[in-house]
């Protein structure tokens, strides 16, 4: 592939014809490279502050309803939050491999671990799936729809429930409904990205785009590490 | 500057990261263990700090090897941790606040508020308490 492109660019108008991913407004391939990394993590710290938000207002809301929460978190399945979390760290692997072999040039396993991490991400939410049926059929959900109160000991003088559990589930569903969207984002990335490597785009001289889907996973998941503590092992 | 010679012999010896990524994967799925363990002993308050600290390890592994952090230029590590620095600012002034506002009240103040933390819906229930609240909505379509 490189001699090919040495060829096809030895007479470009720009005068650094080393690769055909090279923007002519980028000094080096290297530096096209970094602005591009630089670029992600902004988008990364935004990320970060998004769910930060959220994060902030779960903990405020556990400070003002510290029994609710904990009654209300016995309601998840933490056997299968602990499986979504192992599915989605063997997922970061699996993705760092496929950042591994684009940078090889390995087209045939570059597509096996996308391949590999885009399974990963369905399981995932097949299993997100089960948990958010569960509690529909159950009525622990949001706000006024809450209508799981049998068990939930906080009651004021007049017996009427706290509205701790029905703000517990609905952090619960904008947060992990929020990261599931990310998971959905994340698959459609991770297709196109098998889609272009599988025609042999990406070469050690050229796999930005692998390398920025990743960091892209890697924040989901990253994300996911502490929403499966909040939500299903507080105490 | 030495960063870009590090750049490119990580380039040329890619597959040593190979056996890092393992171990990395290896060590973060011990400690998802750890973690799911601990949660089913009563440590009292402690229990939220263990499981937090294990959470701020797995997310400094995921970002030092898999986000590549150990081996990059600094400034993106710079960026990433802005993020966080402003996360912690938000969350430190936001329970400050949250601390502080019974103490903030005025001396007149006659102890009731909307949504009062000792008695969390006094106010805020006209309805009365046998009849549950609204009937339960259509269940998830399947």
């Amino acid at each position: 592939m490189s001699s090919s492109t040495l060829d096809v660019h030895s007479h470009d108008p720009h005068g650094h014809g080393d690769d055909p991913h090279h923007q002519h407004h980028f000094a080096t391939m290297e530096q096209q490279f970094d602005t591009s990394k630089i670029g992600m993590w902004l988008f990364l710290a935004t990320e970060v502050l998004l769910f930060g938000g959220l994060f902030v207002g779960f903990g405020l809301m556990q400070a003002r309803y510290p029994q609710e929460f904990v009654e209300a978190h016995e309601h998840l399945q933490r056997p299968l939050g602990a499986l979504n979390t192992i599915v989605l760290l063997f997922s970061s692997w699996t993705m760092v491999m496929g950042v591994v072999n684009a940078k090889k040039g390995d087209r045939k396993k570059l597509v096996l671990f996308l391949a590999l991490t885009i399974l990963c991400a369905c399981i995932f939410l097949t299993v997100k799936y089960f948990e958010y049926s569960h509690k529909f059929e159950e009525g622990l959900l949001p706000g006024h729809w809450y209508t799981a109160q049998a068990t939930d000991t906080v009651r004021n003088a007049q017996g009427v429930l706290s509205h701790g559990y029905a703000t517990f589930f609905s952090f619960y569903f904008m947060m992990t409904g929020l990261h599931g969207f990310h998971i959905l984002v994340g698959i459609f990335l991770l297709s196109w990205i098998a889609v272009r490597g599988n025609r042999g785009e990406f070469s050690s001289a050229y796999y930005t785009p692998v390398d920025l889907v990743g960091l892209y996973w890697h924040l989901v998941d990253l994300i996911w590490i502490y929403l499966f503590p909040l939500f299903y092992l507080i105490k | 500057m030495s960063t870009s010679t590090e750049h490119t012999q990580d380039q040329a010896h890619g597959n040593d990261h190979e056996g890092t990524y393992l171990r990395t994967l290896v060590a973060l799925l011990c400690l998802t263990i750890v973690t799911v363990a601990a949660s089913y002993v009563d440590f009292g308050s402690g229990n939220i700090v263990i499981a937090l600290t294990i959470a701020s390890i797995k997310a400094s592994l995921v970002a030092l090897f898999f986000m590549h952090l150990r081996y990059e230029k600094p400034v993106n590590g710079i960026i990433a941790m802005a993020g966080f620095l402003f996360l912690g600012i938000f969350l430190m002034f936001c329970f400050i606040d949250f601390d502080t506002r019974d103490a903030l009240r005025p001396v007149n103040w006659n102890g009731k508020m909307p949504m009062d933390i000792a008695a969390p819906v006094q106010s805020a229930a006209p309805a009365p308490a046998a009849v549950p609240p609204a009937p339960a909505p259509a269940p998830a379509q399947k």
